[in-house]
């Protein structure tokens, strides 16, 4: 009997994904181990290992295919000793217990385990609180729509799941396609061919949208458009934590141990110790409920090839700025190359977006749901300010925080900032 | 004192009010219905019903001349018209009955009379000219129909020269018939008068008989009827009538010639007129326009509270239209969520003529009119088992797609039976099935439907037997 090979469950709360691509051919001999295939989420590519030996049978989902669901059988890996006519049968066979699914490429077999669950419930970022009821369409639930709908849908480029369907039992009928495409306003994930904006006579280029970008436009339209934002910022001057960075940097080892400390590594300890004193800016809305974080992990936003995605800092506030930094730096580097593992991305009570490499000044970001804040830093530039009632050059950087007025006033959002100008103004107290 | 107060009045009780006011009922509404004549109005009575009763006596009598084919034989072959329209009368009453029951069982309130506006909210029923009560409701729905239309030196006079409902009630077989006007009611009227042996006559305006039907269709059902024996003046107005005792001589212009027709009995069906007067429409904002009630997308009239629905409304002059607007009004007023409003391409037309004709949604020429690339697809009875089996190879399925989006536009019958064809496509339409759909149904074998699927099929050249 050949053995199935299903698409994994990357996270817990996957329920389907894209076949990105298959590593190995039909035919090839596979050693336990092997990397067969890329699987596609919402925010990462994973590889696909197996676990067994033998001969790659048959590929039963064909590469570039979206919305495999998962444990389906996606191909069959004949075991020594078996032939290809083994192969016929088994592709009907009803899969096997979920314990013989491949363990995805490289995550370690115990890495939930080093993980411990949160004590609070910890909603992730495909299952916000609140959903409307077309998003968990997309989460892989049936989408009703008429099959003239489906067709011109296809044809338009636009997302099903984002359509309102006003047909019987919210039905999506040819109307609300129509309407979809006239008004743009009712797609999200509409493609840029079926923008209201590009009309026939402008030349354009399609840019087919992956699984992350609709990810992306359809969760941060829903923060736009559901939480009510308001925005505090903050002026932090800089020379001080600046001249510690310097020492350290200074002191730093050659070779191995060696080290180069980022004025982001220094922000994400601020934040950390921060949310320790202001633990209310570490929380989620619900509609029951507003849960705070008992523990602070720190999401960062990184830009990578694919788009914007937030790696976490688990306990932030207890890792020192040499494990910060390190840490840091090897999701940074992950997420650009897409092999981030999704409880590397999944959670986080508290974001924060740092452009000031980039020599932004000030910025005001859309929160990332579920969260309650996000930090937008800028650049620390030299800037006149008044000191001792004098006129005087100093290193400042501007801060803008994010806040959901629903589950963070406006008096915590104000605490939780000066609580960081503090830290960031007088750094060693971060020893503390 | 009878109660006076309700949520929703309905002015007629034809197929668009009594409908409507049993949905409304069904909604928790307080109906009343204002009826002037008959239960079940024009449609039961005087209408579909009625004639359908007629045609199928005709068909019949038809199919009994054809008895050697199917190895039968008859002796003689006779009818008594007293019968025949005798039947038609009782089958119209068994339902208006059948009406009464229904309204009554759904508590709606009839009165009998003919109801006008009266004021804001008001109605105002007369009987014999008479007030006989005053009624009051914040909806009130104005489903009082139509009427044939007359024209100027074509007026009927009940005798010589006959409308729909003198031609339903026939005392006699007149031995020759003139029809002007070829759309369903005339065309209906022309096919049982032939089928009993009258020398019939068909005047028509515009180029073609069921002008409003695909031009391949009507053309097909042009030529069935000439070899049935019927004469076609297509492009021809009847411009005089001359009576005389016993008949009329009728005018006849084509082509820039005159021609006289000499028959016993004349039909006219040249369109029907809205019922607009005696309604208290003066001094509301309500707005008529060429005979009929204007309305926007949801049956609401000028006048807030008031409501029309049906013929009175304008085309197409169908009862199911009518019930299925009505059905709709009510439901947008008592807040029915995921409502549409009526789509006139997805509403079916079907004449019982021999051959029938049914059809719903474009004929190919308004969808190349339209902009549509269109694919069309075409099955002959000839190629249907049950068809030859029954003995009626004689018609046509036609369908018509969008050929980018595969969506279907139009299906266009002619034959035995099509008329109980056309509902398929009507859901097919509702549901918005493309050809991919239709393909993968499967037809019962051996049935007339099975052209539906070869149409369909044979639209993207898949057709199987033929």
């Amino acid at each position: 009997m050949p053995i199935q090979i299903l698409m994994p469950a990357l996270s817990p709360t996957m329920t389907e994904g894209t076949l990105a691509k298959w590593l190995k051919k039909e035919g090839d001999a596979v050693d336990s181990g092997d990397v067969i295939a890329e699987i596609e989420t919402d925010k990462a590519t994973m590889e696909l290992e197996v676990i067994d030996e033998g001969v790659l049978g048959r590929i039963l989902v064909a590469e570039g295919t979206t919305g495999v669901r998962v444990n389906q059988t996606i191909a069959l890996l004949l075991e020594e000793g078996e032939d290809a006519s083994a192969l016929d049968a088994a592709a009907a066979a009803p899969p096997p217990a979920p314990q013989q699914t491949p363990a995805p490429g490289s995550a370690p077999p115990a890495a939930p385990q080093q993980t411990p669950p949160p004590a609070a419930p910890r909603p992730t970022p495909s299952a916000p609180p609140g959903t409307p009821a077309p998003r968990a369409a997309a989460q892989g639930r049936r989408v009703f729509a008429s099959p003239l709908a489906r067709r011109l849908a296809g044809e338009a480029g636009l997302d099903l799941a984002a359509v309102p369907g006003t047909g019987p039992h919210g039905r999506i009928v040819k109307s609300d396609i129509e309407a979809a495409v006239a008004g743009g306003v009712a797609a999200p994930a509409a493609a840029p061919v079926a923008a209201p904006a590009v009309t026939a006579e402008q030349a354009t280029t399609a840019i087919p949208n992956t699984t992350m970008r609709k990810v992306i436009a359809a969760r941060l339209s829903q923060s736009k458009r559901d939480i009510p934002h308001f925005y505090l910022t903050i002026d932090c001057r800089m020379d001080a934590l600046l001249d510690v960075r310097r020492e350290l940097n200074a002191n730093a080892p050659e070779g191995e141990g060696s080290y180069k400390l980022s004025l982001n590594d220094f922000i994400i300890r601020a934040t950390a110790l921060a949310l320790r004193q202001v633990p209310a800016a570490n929380a989620t809305w619900t509609d029951d409920a507003i849960l705070r974080y008992d523990r602070i992990d720190v999401s960062i936003a990184v830009a990578t090839p694919g788009g914007l995605i937030t790696p976490v800092i688990r306990d932030a506030d207890n890792k020192g700025l040499l494990v910060l930094s390190r840490e840091m730096n090897d999701l940074a580097a992950r997420a650009r190359e897409g092999k981030l593992l999704p409880e590397e991305y999944q959670g986080g009570g508290f974001t924060i977006s740092n452009l000031g490499m980039y020599g932004i000044k000030e910025f005001a970001a859309i929160i990332n749901p579920p969260q309650s804040c996000i930090l937008a830093v800028g650049a620390g530039t030299q800037r006149p300010v008044v000191k001792d009632g004098a006129l005087a050059v100093a290193t400042v950087m501007s801060c803008t925080l994010a806040v959901d007025h629903r589950s963070v006033d406006g008096a915590v959002g104000a605490e939780f900032l000066a609580a960081f100008k503090r830290l960031v103004e007088a750094p060693l107290t971060m020893l503390l | 004192m009878a109660d006076t107060t309700f949520d929703i009045i309905f002015l007629g009780a034809g197929p668009g009010g009594y409908v409507t006011a049993i949905r409304a009922a069904q909604l928790g509404m307080k109906t009343a219905v204002v009826e002037g004549e008959h239960l079940g109005g024009i449609c039961l009575n005087w209408g579909c019903i009625p004639t359908k009763a007629l045609l199928r006596t005709a068909e019949i009598f038809h199919t009994m001349h054809r008895a050697a084919e199917f190895g039968l034989s008859v002796k003689e072959i006779t009818f008594d018209v007293k019968k025949v329209v005798e039947r038609s009368r009782a089958v119209a009453k068994q339902l208006s009955t059948g009406v009464g029951y229904l309204l009554k069982k759904n508590k709606v309130t009839v009165f009998d009379g003919y109801g006008r506006l009266d004021g804001a909210g008001k109605v105002r029923v007369e009987k014999d000219g008479k007030g006989i009560a005053d009624l009051a409701a914040k909806h009130i729905v104005l489903a009082t129909g139509a009427r044939a239309r007359s024209l100027p030196g074509l007026e009927p006079d009940g005798k010589l020269v006959w409308t729909y409902k003198e031609a339903m009630v026939p005392e006699v077989m007149p031995k020759s018939i003139l029809v002007v006007g070829s759309g369903a009611i005339g065309i209906e009227f022309a096919s049982f008068f032939r089928d009993f042996g009258a020398e019939v006559t068909v005047v028509e305006v515009l180029p073609r008989v069921l002008p409003v039907e695909d031009e391949e269709i009507s053309d097909f059902a042009g030529k069935a009827f000439e070899k049935q024996g019927m004469k076609i003046l297509t492009s021809a107005t009847v411009t005089g009538l001359k009576k005389a005792k016993g008949g009329v001589t009728a005018t006849v212009e084509a082509g820039g010639k005159s021609t006289q027709v000499r028959v016993e009995r004349v039909i006219l069906a040249v369109g029907i007129v809205g019922n607009v007067e005696n309604l208290g429409l003066e001094g509301t904002k309500v707005k008529v326009d060429k005979s009929h009630i204007v309305i926007d997308e949801w049956s609401r009239t000028g006048e807030p509270g008031v409501y029309a629905i049906g013929d009175v409304t304008g085309p197409p002059w169908l009862a199911h239209k009518a019930s299925h607007e009505g059905v709709i009004c009510v439901e947008k007023i008592a807040g029915v969520p995921g409502l549409h409003p009526l789509d006139k391409s997805r509403i079916p037309g079907c004449t019982y003529c021999r051959p029938q004709v049914a059809s719903i949604g474009l004929t190919e020429k308004q969808a190349v009119a339209q902009g549509h690339a269109v694919k069309v697809g075409r099955f002959p009875f000839m190629g249907n088992g049950k068809a030859i089996a029954l003995g009626e190879p004689e018609g046509l399925v036609k369908t018509v797609f969008d050929a980018a989006t595969g969506e279907l536009l139009g299906a266009h019958m002619v034959g035995a039976e099509v008329t109980e064809l056309i509902q398929g496509f009507a859901v097919a339409k509702t549901l918005e099935t493309t050809e991919a759909e239709l393909m993968h149904a499967i037809f019962p074998h051996p049935t007339l439907s099975e052209m539906m699927h070869e149409s369909v099929l044979d639209a993207y050249g898949r057709a199987i037997h033929f």
